[in-house]
């Protein structure tokens, strides 16, 4: 059953009345001149203090009685078959309580870094020590860990009785005459561009402890972005019955799309917990956390584009290829946002020896936006036109087009330099690139919202907090409800004895929860009202919450206090949920995001140094502005990480890969701060009683081809290859 | 050919591998190393102030300090990203420096002074670089929070009125994933102003 409602949507300039039809059950939405008193504002994180104090406990940091340290030895080889497994010696050290193998014998390992056994002691030093005394024999087979060796003529086989290559003979897609088109355009681009293999390097590893509470029953404290994930596969391998299986993830270190499930150090910890009567803590250490945790895929992308002077983006023809590790989950979704009048695409997948790909925050899109600013870029450099313009020409998305304006105020685009004009040690320039992302959601979310008697209220969700603020984000929706502060609403979560929550993937976790809040809230309020217009002598549809208290709206004089009135409903607490609707019609139904770089190169060095980023972002209703604030910012950090250091490099002759620590594989550092500027435009957007959408993932999306597009402003050669290392820079100039 | 390398046994390597190998650590970070005599047994006691308290472990001479914090003494404020000193993470103040944990061995840590991020705060009070840290929102996920709010304690030791590029290099080995270095540089020029 639905119910029409009014209200207005839009930003600033473009405002409408609107009607919109919602679920009978549902709570108008905020609309663009909703006074809100604390969504929108700036708070601290609900469980920040127990942060900065130290006391909060990540999954690392869980210390059980009696609890046993697990460790897993890994293949050193890429490819081999197991001939023997000896665990007798590991056993044999004082100290160990348990031991697996967890390839048979006669099995294969498929990379360097494949879990082959493990061990559970007493100490952490104990089961590594036990853990070297494991004693393996492998056949060792040929490998092939880049793209290039796996594609040769010949090549080994990297999984036994599967192809190599998959896809690339036919276009996917394909539409109108490219060949005629690239022959009559103004300008064409003929390039390759290519991104790296890129590591997730959460802070926290990946891991679990695992404590049998009898056998049938399980507690798992996982560092996941999945806590329903994890149980559910935990059940289904251990056959466990899902109610008997608890999963809490208090807190957690980062995730960045690679930790959504309990991986096999979960389910190795579960065996050794089993057979050692005792919990198992596996944790992975910094090694195995970059060899063995998941990746973002590289791309060799063969581009053909063409542009015409009247800025119309004539043809894009792209064949590409890359690599997923053995996992696959290679993907691109070139070219973007641009519609080009003729397409063609071709894409294949290529196995390698190596660590298995996982989702890394926005899967496919920063190496497509990346090669396809870059690609207009040139194109524009060569017919001498404004890049800004070109976006400008070709993009109607209501937000972005506002974005594009916002950005090129506060860069100072005017200023730009014409490509290539700069003859100095040091040369200047300015860039932009753009990002779309789904606004998805995971509907049938519930939270729990709780009243207690002395007028304390409490949230509680089954989903996790992954750095992104969820705990904000919910108390600032009930204290806006109940007419509190975000410091007065205590947050639950991380725990599957809490309603079930979003996976934290695909930037869904704040806006499937909150509209449910708001639900539970109602429904509280409901009850209140009734017993607290008793209390004042009025109908309860009168009443309404603000700065602590229950009164008629129109007449806030004739108060009770929101404690009293809690304590009017009986009983010790009253506690009501709320489920997530589907979305429905709203000013836009893609999330935007413009970023706009300025960068200095360095033509004796080849060094890029970002100056300023200045990235305009969107997120519908924002209600968490310090959080939204810096995940903008965040995003971006990691977006130049991508595109200046970051590389996993792997060793054709031994299949190991080089770099699994911190000192070869090299993230944004603090000396790597340009000044960043976060933006976020100010919109009603409907679509849920709250009209906010995630903002996780497109802040990492625009940030390697602004910067790609400003050095070619610098130096008028562009550097088509990620990361963009002096030495690339130094052989673009030369070239 | 020239002269034969002095030959050093196992025992005499073993004996000196503690305090001389920590000590080499603790000369480049401007710390005497300890005194005392070098550890073989399996099993060493050892005893230091933590966080203003006296505390003692039994641990083998290859548990470093940091896990002897982590894992023995369920102070759990330093955190294990890296385990070899690339990250900054389990940063701890010792004797009055900020040092890396994961690379100090625990029998080295006899008696010394020490405080983790546990030992920041009063009682009931945050102190000014958390509050700071809280007001900026200078976290997300919060795994590198100690070891940077630990970093920013021992520049403001030194230096009461840093610029930011003093708290760029103060900071400049500790790593955040997430993504928070400005909002941390301008927490920590903020704790600077308000201890003033």
């Amino acid at each position: 059953m639905s119910k029409k409602v009014k209200t207005k949507w839009g930003i600033e300039g473009d405002v409408k009345d609107v009607e919109v039809s919602i679920a009978d059950d549902d709570v108008e939405p905020w609309g663009y001149d909703a006074k809100l008193a604390v969504v929108g504002g700036r708070h601290r994180r609900p469980g920040g203090d127990l942060i900065v104090t130290g006391r909060a406990k990540y999954t690392f940091d869980v210390n059980l009685p009696g609890m046993l340290w697990g460790k897993i030895l890994r293949s050193p080889h890429a490819h081999a078959a197991v001939r023997r497994i000896d665990l007798s010696k590991a056993k044999a050290v004082a100290g160990v309580k348990a031991a697996l193998a967890r390839v048979q014998v006669g099995g294969h390992v498929h990379y360097a870094g494949q879990e082959v056994a493990a061990v559970a002691a007493e100490s952490e030093e104990i089961a590594a020590e036990a853990a070297r005394k494991i004693e393996v024999d492998y056949d060792v087979l040929p490998h092939a860990v880049t793209c290039e060796d796996a594609m040769k003529d010949g090549a080994p086989k990297v999984l036994e009785n599967v192809e190599n290559v998959s896809g690339g003979r036919r276009p996917e897609r394909e539409r109108g005459d490219v060949e005629g088109a690239l022959k009559s355009s103004d300008a064409t681009v003929e390039a390759t561009y290519s991104t790296q293999v890129q590591m997730h390097s959460a802070m926290e590893s990946h891991g679990v402890v695992v404590r049998w509470d009898s056998d049938a029953q399980m507690t798992c404290w996982a560092s996941t972005q999945g806590t329903d994930a994890v149980r559910g596969q935990l059940a289904q391998y251990f056959k466990l019955k899902r109610s008997n299986v608890r999963v809490i993830t208090e807190f957690m270190g980062g995730g960045f799309g690679a930790k959504l499930g309990p991986g096999p150090f979960g389910v190795i910890a579960g065996e050794l917990a089993r057979e050692a009567g005792a919990p198992v803590k596996v944790m992975l250490d910094r090694a195995e956390e970059q060899t063995a945790a998941g990746s973002r895929p590289n791309s060799i992308q063969k581009v053909r584009a063409g542009m015409n002077k009247d800025m119309t983006l004539t043809a894009w023809d792209i064949d590409a290829h890359g690599t997923g590790g053995v996992g696959g989950g290679w993907g691109l979704r070139s070219p973007m946002i641009y519609n080009f009048k003729n397409v063609r695409t071709k894409f294949a997948q290529v196995l390698t020896n190596a660590g298995s790909s996982c989702a890394m925050r926005a899967p496919g899109h920063p190496e497509s936006s990346f090669a396809v600013e870059l690609a207009i870029d040139e194109l524009a450099a060569k017919l001498g036109l404004d890049p800004l313009e070109v976006r400008r020409k070709n993009d109607d998305h209501p937000v972005r087009r506002r974005e594009y304006v916002v950005g090129a105020e506060k860069i100072g685009w005017k200023n730009r330099p014409r490509t290539g004009s700069q003859t100095g040690r040091v040369r200047r320039g300015m860039g932009l690139a753009s990002s779309r992302w789904g606004q998805m959601v995971s509907t049938g979310a519930e939270v729990n919202v709780v009243c207690y008697a002395d007028g304390s209220v409490e949230v509680q969700s089954g989903a996790q907090d992954i750095g992104t603020g969820t705990r904000t984000v919910l108390a600032a929706v009930a204290a806006e409800e109940f007419g509190l502060k975000v410091a007065d609403v205590k947050v639950s979560i991380g725990d599957t004895n809490f309603p079930s929550g979003p996976a934290s993937g695909g930037s869904v976790t704040a806006n499937s929860l909150a509209p449910a809040v708001r639900l539970a809230c109602d429904a509280l309020k409901k009850e209140i009202f009734v017993v607290a217009a008793e209390e004042l002598g009025v109908k309860p549809a009168e009443l309404a919450c603000a700065d602590g208290k229950v009164a008629p709206a129109k007449d806030p004089t004739r108060s009770i206090t929101w404690k009293r009135a809690c304590g009017l409903l009986g009983g010790e607490k009253m506690t009501r949920s709320g489920k997530r609707f589907e979305n429905y019609k709203g000013y836009t139904e893609e999330i935007g995001g413009v970023q706009f770089a300025e960068v200095e190169v360095d033509t004796e060095t080849g060094v890029i140094r970002p100056r300023r980023i200045v990235a305009v972002h969107d997120c519908g209703r924002i209600v968490n502005r310090n959080g939204a604030e810096n995940q903008v910012a965040g995003g971006v950090i990691m977006g130049l990480s991508y595109a200046l250091f970051e590389e996993r490099r792997m060793d054709r002759a031994t299949g190991a890969m080089v770099n699994p620590d911190f000192l070869g594989y090299k993230i944004a550092g603090p000396l790597d701060m340009p000044a960043i500027e976060p933006v976020l435009i100010e919109m009603a957007n409907g679509r849920n009683n709250v009209g906010l959408y995630g903002l996780g993932e497109p802040p990492v999306i625009p940030t390697a081809g602004a910067i790609a597009c400003a050095v070619l402003n610098a130096i008028g050669r562009p550097v088509r290859s990620l990361p963009m290392t002096p030495d690339k820079v130094l052989e673009a100039l030369e070239s | 050919m020239g002269k034969p390398r002095k030959e050093v046994s196992r025992r005499a390597f073993l004996k000196g591998a503690g305090a001389a190998g920590a000590g080499a650590a603790l000369l480049g970070a401007g710390i005497a190393p300890p005194k005392g005599p070098p550890v073989l047994k399996k099993k060493n006691a050892v005893s230091f102030e933590l966080n203003g308290k006296k505390v003692g472990v039994e641990v083998e001479p290859r548990v470093t300090l940091m896990n002897a914090l982590r894992n023995h003494l369920d102070t759990t404020g330093p955190k294990n990203a890296c385990d070899r000193g690339t990250c900054g993470a389990c940063t701890v103040i010792l004797d009055g420096k900020p040092i890396l944990s994961c690379l100090m061995l625990a029998v080295d840590a006899d008696g010394a002074k020490i405080t983790t991020i546990e030992g920041l705060a009063e009682p009931g009070k945050l102190h000014p670089i958390q509050e700071a840290f809280l007001d900026a929102d200078a976290l997300q996920c919060g795994f590198c929070t100690s070891g940077m709010i630990v970093g920013c304690k021992s520049l403001l030791d030194a230096n009461k009125t840093p610029k930011v590029d003093d708290v760029k290099a103060a900071l400049a080995g500790h790593l955040c994933r997430c993504g928070t270095y400005p909002r941390i540089f301008d927490a920590c020029l903020k704790a600077a102003e308000r201890m003033k």
